[in-house]
């Protein structure tokens, strides 16, 4: 197992895992120690704007941009659950700051070091294997700012193959959108569900019992969607499963 | 074309509910994406030729005005006369005189989006002139009475048998779901009308400005005809269809057919310069040019210019998950999906449109398989954020977010909700499922669960496990 003492982590938490699935986090940070590296949590942290920004609510966008970068400067490694939340950091916080050429140099400042999990995992700490052992048919749903704002989408599919008792499985689609987009679930919640009906149809076709994605409001949408029809099929975390221990908190 | 944009969720519920809507937009759609890809993938300098291609695009835009004037100049010393419109209502009231003026009573008409964005065949016809559309998509939509609902497939909405029923109530045709068939209906209608017409009219892919050259791409061969058979022919573009030079023309050509329909090359392509020459075998004794600005060069002189980038090859609106899902009607104007959502708001107006950029999830597949670049995602974010400037959201949407922002200012404060949510939660929802929302909300249940929240969140259960006293943050 690839050891890499002294590689120190800020964990970016997300106020949606932070306030709805505690567990997850947990799970990042036991992967995370599992390689040896030492995992702060930042406790002053909050959101990172996302909501506000993607539904074009700027001055909002811009004071929980602010707040963020507060929190996170100067540290060496930023690591998060959430593709979405990592793209936002990475790739809109420079568009929020544009006219603000101090603000904007710090937004690239700690750009560089956000990672989301499985991309730190494989391109940071070089892991191949993960060491975990999940047992279960396991299909993997690309969240779309994961692979198309972040272009990982080999990173997690190589940790998953190499899970013991791991039998992966592609869906057709997997990188169909699920429909969730934030406040366009909100707005729009009749095309949303049609979206997710979609996704859980391409889901269900691979037999998986578990689906799985780094990002947690695919989850919240195509979980929430699961549950409430009773789909033979459970919505997990990529965490949960690299740490063998869903749904576990101390 | 009546813009229906400010009901487009009315529209798409409609959409939605629409099962033979739903077959159509599910075989068209998926075919366009296979067929896109396998061409992709075929094409090993594809990314190349996107560079290329948006290089050439930003190029026109930079320069626009004397790439419109050397077009200008060089397509009237080949015999077209060249009128400049502002507006919609100019290019109607142009092409009523034009076709007053060469004493037109039928023209026939190849696809044109811009035609559908001036109403031009409402004018002509108000005027008395009959107009036939002679692509198969824009006929059978033509004989239903129904505007296009796709950019390059104007018909997609219909199935196979939703034409056959048409063309038997329309044409008195006998009932048949042959393709071939139903081709060679329309066909036949159609050559008369051909040789009939003393107007051709059609749009235009592209504008060579180096050599007045009007460039049309179509797979019928319809096109050719329009723009050869009758006496005049009349083409209306949009000022940002001009390339500076006719040797942009194969890298633009090795994307657009590709993007589209996932064909390496259309089975046409027409490059029409000037009038019928002595000794010519075919081609307009009058060729008429009409250019378009109807908001273009305001676009230009803003943040959103690199939409005029766009070469209509509709890829965009193929990939979209939204578009896939209600059809281009329901976005209520000529110009449907991710490029539409962008072009609505800056032609008609943003109070007028402003459900359609937020009508996206951002999942960002439009801007990936855009072939000129065009960043449509962030233009969709950007629009949304002026929307808020101009005071065009709804005063819940602006007091959640600044309650929002209130909440997540300072981690004490979300700490405190967390703790009352928690105890909610853990009295409401024994099964950490939330089945019902109420106000805004309200939709997001109706179908699926939302997450209770959890009875401690991470941070709280984090603090206690490692032992972190409040002191020591």
């Amino acid at each position: 197992m690839a050891q890499k003492r002294g590689i120190s982590v800020s964990l970016f938490s997300t106020c949606l895992a932070d306030t709805f699935f505690p567990s997850v986090c947990f799970a990042t940070v036991a992967v995370l120690e599992r390689f040896g590296v030492d995992v702060r949590v930042p406790l002053s942290q909050t959101c990172c704007g996302q909501p506000a920004f993607n539904s074009g609510n700027r001055k909002e966008a811009r004071r929980m941009a602010a707040k963020f970068l507060s929190v996170f400067q100067g540290e060496e490694h930023i690591v998060t659950p959430s593709g979405s939340c990592a793209a936002m950091v990475k790739h809109e916080y420079p568009v929020l700051f544009r006219d603000e050429p101090r603000m904007l140099s710090l937004a690239y400042h700690v750009a560089g070091r956000v990672f989301e999990l499985s991309q730190f995992l494989v391109d940071v700490l070089g892991v191949e294997d993960p060491g975990s052992t999940y047992r279960g048919k396991v299909t993997y749903h690309d969240s779309c700012h994961l692979k198309r704002g972040l272009g990982v989408a080999d990173a997690p599919r190589t940790l998953l193959k190499a899970i013991r008792g791991v039998e992966f499985v592609e869906m057709e689609e997997s990188d169909r959108c699920c429909g969730f987009g934030g406040v366009f679930s909100v707005k729009y919640p009749h095309i949303s569900c049609r979206m997710a009906d979609r996704k859980i149809e391409r889901i269900l076709e691979t037999g998986a019992q578990v689906v799985t994605s780094g990002d947690i409001g695919c989850l919240m949408n195509i979980g929430g969607t699961i549950s409430r029809s009773g789909y033979p099929v459970r919505a997990v975390h990529i965490a949960e499963i690299l740490a063998g221990s869903e749904g576990a908190v101390p | 074309m009546e813009p229906r944009v400010r009901h487009f969720v009315r529209n798409s519920e409609k959409a939605l509910a629409d099962r033979q809507l739903q077959v159509a937009l599910s075989r068209t759609t998926g075919k366009f994406l296979e067929n896109r890809a396998a061409a992709v993938a075929e094409f090993p300098r594809f990314e190349g030729a996107r560079e290329s291609a948006s290089r050439i695009r930003q190029e026109a835009l930079d320069n626009l005005d004397a790439h419109l004037a050397r077009f200008i100049t060089e397509a009237r010393k080949r015999g077209a006369v060249v009128h400049a419109a502002r507006d919609g209502p100019e290019a109607r009231e142009i092409a009523a005189r034009i076709a007053k003026e060469e004493g037109v009573s039928l023209a026939v008409k190849s696809k044109s989006m811009i035609a559908e964005e001036v109403g031009l065949n409402g004018a002509l016809e108000a005027d008395g002139v009959e107009v036939v559309e002679t692509d198969l998509g824009e006929y059978i939509i033509q004989l239903a009475g129904e505007p296009p609902s796709h950019i390059i497939a104007p018909a997609i909405h219909k199935t196979r048998e939703d034409v056959s029923r048409l063309f038997e109530e329309k044409l008195g045709e006998p009932y048949t779901e042959e393709i071939p068939a139903l081709t060679r209906i329309a066909r036949r209608r159609l050559r008369d009308k051909f040789f009939s017409a003393q107007m051709g009219i059609s749009g235009a892919n592209f504008l060579c400005a180096d050599t007045g050259s009007v460039v049309l791409v179509t797979n019928e061969g319809n096109g050719r005809m329009v723009a050869t058979l009758p006496r005049v022919h009349m083409v209306i573009a949009g000022i940002d269809k001009v390339i500076p030079r006719l040797a942009d023309l194969p890298v633009l050509l090795s994307l657009l057919p590709r993007s589209a329909t996932g064909q390496a090359l259309s089975s046409y392509v027409s490059v029409l310069t000037g009038t019928k020459r002595a000794g010519d075998a075919e081609g307009p004794e009058r060729l008429h040019i009409i250019l378009l600005d109807n908001g273009r060069t305001g676009i230009l002189q803003g943040k959103y210019r690199e939409i005029l980038k766009c070469i209509r090859c509709g890829a965009c609106i193929n990939v979209c998950p939204v578009f896939q899902s209600v059809g281009g009607h329901a976005y209520g104007w000529v110009y449907p999906g991710p490029v539409g959502s962008v072009l609505a708001p800056l032609i008609l107006g943003l109070p007028e449109s402003s459900p359609l950029p937020n009508a996206s999830t951002l999942c960002g597949a439009c801007g990936e398989v855009c072939p000129v670049k065009i960043p449509i995602p962030g233009m969709l974010v950007e629009l949304r954020g002026d929307e808020r400037e101009q005071g065009l959201k709804t005063p819940a949407e602006v007091l959640g977010m600044k309650a929002y922002a209130s909440v997540m200012s300072r981690a004490g404060i979300l700490e405190a909700f967390q703790r009352v949510a928690g105890v909610v939660s853990a009295l409401l929802f024994k099964e950490r499922k939330i089945e019902w929302l109420p106000f805004a909300f309200s939709g997001w249940t109706e179908r699926r669960d939302f997450p209770a929240p959890a009875p401690q969140p991470f941070r709280k259960l984090w603090k206690r496990q490692r032992g972190i006293r409040p002191w020591t943050r």
